[in-house]
């Protein structure tokens, strides 16, 4: 399913199912990653990618399934003969001892001399920048410096995997997107093979080489950061990463489709389908191009509402044409347009512009369920 | 196609590492300890109770013979009759006591707290002595009782009630801890008065701490053995009854009976009382605000001379064990001495009975200790092996539910039964070392679980993923961060292996005489001042004790807890 990596994998997930009694959290899951690799397990909460985070570290070991790191099969290994470092979103800190102590906790169990063990803890503490809160303990640090501290015990032994699960969640917006850089560069640096649990997406977006999104204990798309965006493989991913307009149409010969009563190209997109056949039409806000012009291309609406988004312009928008057209029941149709030409285009409430779907960013995809 | 692959894919067993058998097998050794302690006595006693002397099976006979014994089971209504009679003063008073402490503006907060809780410090015999002092026959306010005796209901009732204040008065202060401010504020928004106030917010939030301290209360008094051992007189209750049947009469059967019967009404009132905890943990979220009283002069008043009187007959009953115990020949001559405390010179007491008691406790509080936590550290934290975690957590639970004095003559048929090879125990100091830290496990355990809920679970998890064996992590991060709770543990059992009575007093030996059973000895031999002595001798021991913990507490958190400080 996830097989698009040529050279032999790191880490090789095959066939793994995790049931909790009667739940099944995880269903037949399969995934490579390469090394050096970041990888972000993306979903919503329930989805299963914290259930298999715990399986490939061998904390919650899946039921039926294998796990193979480096070429040694792991399944059904205990955590202490795994070869990993995780930073859970607690971050587990040990209260009772010192920055340096929490940092070289790992080490001091090695047979390593002390000698040494201070020097890696010494350049540990300046990968994270906590030398100068070298003595305090954990309680004294603020969150994103206890953070840096959970990542450098993670790192101090040298594992081959690094495991973060929600590992910024518990901070403040301003102090995340901070840290997020910071432990992106701080991966490219070393170089280790990370995977990352989280459900905000922003987050995965600016951090992952790859995404996994992941929805009911499946995996719905695994791709760059720039294919899932612009290439959702579902309307689950395509609702989940970024905004989506989700619109009923229906399928027309010379692959049209209609929308609203108004026939678009949609291009190669049709393959499989016969005109009259129930479709959902996807496009994001940004991607609907707006004229003034009435007779262009597009579909006639009204703007309902707009909401100042700082940057941008959020419109919402009802079609205008006659016999009562829609976009679908209850579909709540949005165009984003940046601040300069909503002002070019002297937008407000009431206007009735020409909304034109480009074939190139449209999307078909087979109701499913509802979808 | 999926559900193809789905089926080949390998069934996963986890392989379970070296450190999961080490604590599987501690695990192990420490349920097996507590079934030989507590599962197999109880087998004992109960099978004991449908044989006859010569050890053959007689079925229900000797329960007949109990119930067409009216002398016998009359002491079931009369332990009923004082037990609820207790409840209701003793939760009433203890209600209105923990108002006053946590709802009112009163002042010295703080020494009435301290003062509630001195009963704590003694076995229930001292105040009951202390009731003969003053409402006996030579007692000096005798008169209060417009001639009733104090031998009897109204002496175990009055025992009982101080003996019981502070544990109910607990439970009641945690209760009234569990309120929300906002909830106040509503009300006061909505122009609720202060009587609405208080029967629509104040009672529904402590409800279940109501029914929590009801049961505790009725389980403490009809289990007793102190009281109305002294004060009881003629009046015959269950408690009593063990003890008559078998030291008295030695009809070890009968005792077996009647110690059936009171099991009951403890199990009931116990599994009653768990419930209802359950039922409590969602009352407090997160974000409740804890509740500050105001100023308010008539009530703050009311409350204050409440809790004086209350703190003043308190203080009475311990003041008048203590002037006994110096008073030189009550009632003829007050003059003080030492010559009570003179034990060796007594019947039935020793000086060497105190120190027994000393390394009792001793014992008690350093293995119980370092059993109970690690017990409920595996329980608590250990990673897969649920059917074992779940037999010790129910193992762990029964303790609390058994009355001393059934767990003492269950001990009795255990380890004395000629064929176990446990027997060479019998009359030792281990086996009372084993029965008391067995007798209050419960508590212990519960206080223990409850500072390991607080750490972060993860802690486990992290060092497993630095290779660290999870018995280092247990020494250097969850020992020490436990500490407190581990200290509240000690000095738990500490004092309670000063102060009990009933599980002991079937156990000891000539050479393992103790304290509190020196006080029943003596006051039978009609040394009474010297008892008093000796209760003395045991309250201030556990007052030190105590005075030591808070110290050390203090010490420790001030040093090597730096880090709860920001």
């Amino acid at each position: 399913m996830a097989n698009d990596n040529n050279g032999e994998a790191y880490l090789r997930v095959r066939n793994l199912t995790k049931k909790f009694g009667e739940f099944t959290a995880l269903k037949n899951v399969s995934l490579d990653v390469s090394e050096g690799e970041f990888v972000c397990f993306l979903g919503p909460s329930g989805c299963g990618k914290t259930t298999l985070l715990r399986a490939i570290a061998g904390l919650d070991i899946q039921t039926m399934g294998t796990v193979e790191q480096a070429g040694r099969d792991i399944s059904a290994l205990p955590p202490n003969e795994r070869d990993f470092g995780i930073v859970f979103q607690s971050y587990a800190l040990f209260p009772n001892l010192s920055v340096t102590r929490n940092i070289g906790y790992g080490l001091e169990n090695r047979n390593m001399p002390k000698a040494d063990i201070a020097a890696r803890v010494s350049d540990l503490l300046d990968l994270v920048g906590l030398r100068d809160h070298a003595t305090k303990y954990p309680s004294q640090l603020s969150g994103g410096q206890q953070q840096r501290v959970a990542l450098a015990r993670a790192l101090a032994t040298s594992p081959g995997l690094l495991l973060l699960d929600e590992p910024l969640s518990a901070l403040d917006a301003k102090v995340r997107v901070h840290l997020r850089h910071e432990i992106k560069e701080l991966q490219e640096k070393i170089g280790i093979t990370t995977i990352m649990v989280t459900h905000d997406q922003e987050e995965a977006l600016a951090m992952a080489d790859r995404i996994v999104v992941m929805n009911h204990g499946v995996i719905e798309q695994v791709g760059s950061p720039e294919d899932i965006y612009a290439d959702p493989a579902s309307p689950f991913v395509a609702d989940f990463i970024g905004t989506t307009n989700f619109v009923d149409g229906e399928v027309q010969a010379g692959g049209r489709v209609s929308v609203a009563g108004v026939a678009i190209d949609c291009g190669a997109a049709l393959d499989g389908l016969n005109p009259g056949d129930m479709v959902t039409v996807c496009i994001r806000p940004e991607d609907v191009q707006v004229s003034t012009e009435g007779g262009g291309a597009g579909i006639p609406v009204t703007i309902t509402d707009v909401e100042f988004l700082g940057s941008f312009h959020r419109c919402h928008v009802m079609p205008v044409n006659g016999a009562g057209q829609t976009f679908g029941k209850d579909i709540d149709f949005m165009i984003d347009l940046s601040a300069g030409r909503a002002r070019d285009l002297g937008i407000r409430e009431g206007m009735a512009v020409q909304a034109a779907l480009p074939p190139e960013f449209v999307r078909i995809y087979r109701p499913v369920g509802g979808g | 196609m999926r559900d193809a692959a789905v089926a080949q894919a390998p069934r996963i067993t986890p392989k379970v590492s070296s450190e999961d058998w080490i604590m599987r097998a501690v695990l192990v050794g420490i349920a097996l300890y507590l079934t030989v302690s507590i599962l197999l006595p109880l087998y004992a006693i109960l099978s004991k109770s449908f044989k006859n002397a010569d050890g053959l099976f007689v079925g229900l006979a000797n329960y007949v013979n109990f119930f067409s014994t009216p002398a016998l089971f009359w002491s079931i209504e009369n332990s009923l009759t004082v037990t609820l009679i207790c409840c209701v003063i003793v939760v009433t008073l203890a209600f209105i006591y923990a108002y006053a402490l946590t709802r009112t503006c009163i002042p010295f907060k703080s020494l009435f707290k301290g003062v509630a809780l001195l009963p704590i410090l003694m076995p229930s015999l001292l105040p009951a002595i202390a009731l003969v002092y003053l409402f006996g026959n030579q007692g000096i306010i005798k008169d209060w009782l417009f001639g009733y005796e104090i031998y009897g209901p109204i002496g175990i009732v009055m025992g009982e009630c101080f003996y019981v204040f502070p544990h109910v008065l607990t439970i009641m202060l945690i209760a009234m801890a569990n309120s929300d401010a906002r909830l106040y504020e509503a009300s006061d928004a909505l122009g609720a008065s202060k009587i609405k106030t208080f029967f629509t917010v104040t009672l529904p939030s402590v409800r279940y701490g109501l029914v929590s301290a009801f049961f505790v209360c009725f389980t403490l008094v009809i289990t007793d053995f102190g009281v109305p051992k002294v004060v009881g007189g003629k009046y015959n209750v269950l408690a009593t009854d063990i003890y008559k049947q078998v030291v008295g009469r030695q009809d070890f059967e009968m005792g077996a009976v009647v110690s059936m019967v009171l099991l009951l009404p403890a199990l009931f009132a116990f599994a009653a009382d768990r419930i209802v905890q359950r039922r409590q943990v969602a009352l407090l979220s997160a974000r409740a605000v804890p509740y500050q009283p105001k100023k308010n002069r008539v009530v703050d008043t009311a409350m204050l001379a409440f809790c004086c009187l209350i703190g003043l007959i308190l203080v009475s009953i311990l003041g008048m064990a203590c002037f006994a115990s110096f008073a030189k020949f009550w009632p003829y001559d007050l003059s003080l001495s030492l010559k009570h405390y003179n034990f060796d010179l007594m019947d039935g007491g020793s000086w060497n009975a105190y120190w027994n008691s000393i390394e009792l406790a001793a014992w008690t509080a350093v293995i119980g200790t370092a059993m109970v936590f690690t017990g409920a550290y595996l329980v608590e934290k250990s990673k897969g092996f649920h059917s074992g975690r779940a037999a010790m957590q129910l193992l762990c639970m029964i303790p609390m539910a058994v009355p001393g004095l059934v767990l003492g003559l269950a001990y009795v048929f255990f380890f004395n039964a000629p064929n176990n090879p446990l027997g060479f125990l019998y009359h030792t100091m281990p086996i009372l070392v084993i029965c008391t830290v067995t007798h209050f496990y419960t508590v212990a355990h519960l206080t223990a679980a409850t500072a390991l809920k607080q750490l972060d679970g993860e802690f486990e998890s992290v060092s497993q993923s630095l290779k660290v064996p999870f018995y280092k992590t247990f020494f250097r991060i969850t020992v020490p961060v436990c500490m407190p709770a581990i200290l509240d543990i000690s000095m738990y059992l500490f004092v309670n292996a000063m102060t009990t009575v009933s599980a002991v007093v079937f156990l000891y030996s000539p050479d393992t005489a103790l304290a509190s059973v020196a006080i029943l000895n003596m006051d039978d031999a009609g040394d009474v001042a010297p008892a008093a002595a000796m209760g003395m001798m045991i309250v201030g021991t556990a007052a030190a004790v105590r005075l030591v913990h808070a110290g050390l507490t203090r010490g420790i958190l001030a040093r090597t807890q730096a880090w709860r400080k920001r």
